[in-house]
């Protein structure tokens, strides 16, 4: 038979070993160290997108858009602080430091959060006189390895962050790589100029919950009891976190899942540990109302937040705000298609760009470069970020209303459902045209 | 000397009228009795004053201290001078666990012994220790001196930056990149210095002084096994 009409069989890639698998195992092989990178889980996992907002019917009626009041405002840490932060909008933005970002990143979202009328956090390496110039309100994280804490700072802040975990990396420290080093950087974390500068994962001096209630005394006490005191937390075991963060005192709960940001974690960390965002609320809103605290411990959710569809489907889950970081740097203008002939010598593609580590960020936003950095115009970012807020709590406003809520607070499970078995079960609201999810009782 | 009974009148009201000070207040040396081992007890001071506790501290005592000297007349809990920018610490009997942590500046002086993760990231902090230290003592330690009269344990030094450590017992084991290091004529200043003001009777000759070997400040993967 001649052997050219032998049908042959397709090559068949193999879902196992895929081409983006094999090429890791070729660079682990040739490099000896594993990937490291910025940003968060880009695997697809259950999320926002999986659910829907049912919208009025006859049982419910809607508000008219532009005409029917739909309310934005919130209050965080009426617990026990003096002066609890209000915001106008409930999109804040999450912690990124100032070593990670460039100065004029921070002074743009600075700018940007305080025009929307919202937060802004510190991160790990302190507080610059920039940042708390150009946030009218800034939040200060107190995080394991105390880079530029100090009691002065401290009293400036409007609220304090004990960083516990974060949802892209729960349970590991940080990593900031010499190239990002600068002089000034070296100076406020006291470390010599280039060297990789290692964030420890457990604060140096407190374990656990009880321990944990006793720090956040202290930091009371130095703060006159005038600021809310935030617990952040990354998403592995939500109910029980919350609870204990309820139990040691704090004001406010922040919960990030594995889809938040990160300036530089090893890839398998990003991807492998740690729960979807949208596995996370339920669970801490239950611990919240479990414990009666509900509204008045409040939950801020992050990772992977992007629209405001997203902002009112975590607050109709229980949320009372979320916060964002990798939009944010989106909207300052972080992986632009304009940059794309610098994405391409740097090995990389619009929109994949994750190298935020090396600090040759061709957006001058994750760099240390004084080059790169003049790139960014910190007033047109900080209008762009606000523009970008206003829209998300428009389209936020938008759902809500068509919901017949006339605050976003108002917003519940029960306007919701799900596309899947999977975020039906872990959103705990029905199966899109059923009355009925995953573990529900009487089923 | 203005007396204030902490189980009486409660720790907000101290450390609100100690934060108060301004350094123009004639009320420059307190004496705080009944502490019973209260937790944050004088923290957040900054004014140059004098605060002796009549018996042993909680957590945190003299947590984030700047300008003042505050002396404890008893054992101290855990954390005692954590995050200390400036001013003097003096422990009489022992300090618990993470003595001195990430403290950036000032002296902190225990005559007794500092158990586990003494000077735990220090950043600048001077900590003088009469007796012995713990395990895992000056981990990620980036700037400033410990000194021991006594003997360390386990892991002295573990991935430190740039502080120094002056010991002048037995060093149990030697952390990760933590290593003997020559001590030269600066250094014997350093510990003579330090030996004074912390009213140590000792000669910095006696001392062996240790540090960063450095290699682990880049990461290589065939350092791997070392973190």
């Amino acid at each position: 038979m001649d052997s050219n009409k032998i049908p042959r069989t397709v090559p068949i890639q193999s879902a196992t070993f895929s081409n983006p698998i094999n090429a890791e195992i070729r660079r682990a092989a040739a490099t000896g160290i594993y990937d490291i990178r910025g940003g968060g889980a880009k695997r697809r996992v259950p999320h926002f997108d999986d659910l829907l907002f049912l919208g009025a019917s006859i049982s419910r009626y809607p508000l008219e858009g532009y005409r029917e009041k739909c309310e934005t405002k919130v209050t965080l840490g009426t617990r026990f602080a003096k002066k609890p932060i209000e915001l106008d909008i409930p999109v804040t933005i999450a912690g990124m430091s100032f070593g990670a970002l460039s100065g004029p990143a921070k002074e743009a979202l600075g700018r940007g959060a305080s025009a929307a009328g919202t937060s802004t956090t510190t991160g790990d390496g302190g507080m610059t006189p920039e940042e708390r110039g150009h946030s009218s309100k800034l939040v200060y994280q107190y995080l394991p390895s105390r880079y530029g804490m100090n009691p002065d700072d401290l009293r400036k802040a409007d609220a304090i962050e004990v960083v516990v975990g974060q949802g892209a990396k729960p349970g590991g420290g940080g990593m900031l790589l010499g190239q990002k080093i600068s002089d000034r950087v070296a100076e406020m974390r006291t470390l010599p100029k280039g060297i990789d500068q290692r964030s420890a994962c457990r604060h140096p001096d407190w374990t656990g919950p009880d321990d944990l209630e006793i720090k956040i005394l202290e930091l009371r006490e130095i703060t006159d009891w005038q600021v809310p005191i935030y617990v952040k937390v990354g998403g592995t075991r939500p109910y029980y976190d919350t609870a204990l963060a309820v139990k040691a005192g704090a004001d406010v709960v922040v919960l990030d899942g594995m889809q938040g940001g990160t300036a530089a974690t090893q890839d398998v960390f990003i991807e492998h540990v740690g729960l979807p965002t949208l596995a996370c609320i339920r669970p801490a809103v239950q611990a919240l109302q479990d414990l009666g605290v509900h509204r008045e411990v409040q939950l801020i959710v992050s990772g992977g937040i992007r629209t405001g569809a997203d902002v009112a489907k975590a607050m109709a889950l229980g949320a009372d705000a979320v916060a964002i970081g990798t939009a944010a740097l989106i909207a300052l203008g972080d992986n632009d298609p304009k940059w794309e002939s610098e994405y391409q010598k740097l090995g990389t593609t619009t929109g994949a760009y994750d190298d935020w580590h090396e600090g040759k960020d061709p957006a001058g936003i994750t760099t240390q470069d004084p080059e790169l950095m003049k790139r960014l115009d910190p007033v047109d970012a900080g209008r762009r970020l606000r523009n970008y807020l206003k829209v998300m709590t428009l389209e936020a406003q938008t759902i809500a209303r068509a919901c017949g809520h006339n605050h976003l607070h108002n917003l519940e499970p029960e306007d919701l459902c799900a596309l899947t078995m999977e975020a039906a079960a872990m959103a705990r609201v029905p199966l899109a045209g059923t009355d009925w999810y995953p573990g529900k009782a009487g089923f | 000397m203005q007396t204030y009974d902490l189980e009486a009148n409660g720790l907000r009201g101290l450390n609100s009228a100690l934060q108060e000070l301004n350094g123009s207040s004639n009320k420059t040396a307190w004496e705080i009795v009944n502490p019973k081992g209260s937790h944050a007890i004088a923290v957040g001071l900054n004014s140059p004053i004098e605060v002796t506790v009549k018996g042993s501290t909680g957590y945190y005592c003299a947590g984030m201290n700047q300008q003042a000297t505050v002396k404890v007349e008893g054992s101290a809990g855990p954390g005692v001078a954590e995050n200390m920018m400036s001013g003097t610490v003096i422990v009489e009997g022992d300090a618990s666990q993470y003595a001195g942590a990430t403290g950036h500046g000032g002296l902190l002086v225990i005559k007794g012994n500092a158990s586990s993760r003494c000077g735990i990231s220090m950043k600048g902090i001077d900590i003088v220790v009469h007796g012995n230290i713990g395990h895992m003592c000056a981990f990620m330690a980036q700037a400033g001196n410990l000194v021991v009269l006594g003997d360390a344990g386990d892991a002295l030094g573990d991935s430190c930056y740039e502080a120094r450590f002056f010991v002048r017992g037995n060093v149990k084991s030697l952390g990760a990149d933590c290593i003997e290091k020559e001590m030269r004529p600066e250094h014997i200043e350093i510990l003579k210095d330090l030996l004074a003001r912390a009213g140590a009777d000792a000669k910095p000759e006696e001392f062996k002084r240790y540090g960063s070997a450095r290699t682990l400040y880049n990461f290589d993967v065939d350092n791997a096994q070392a973190y």
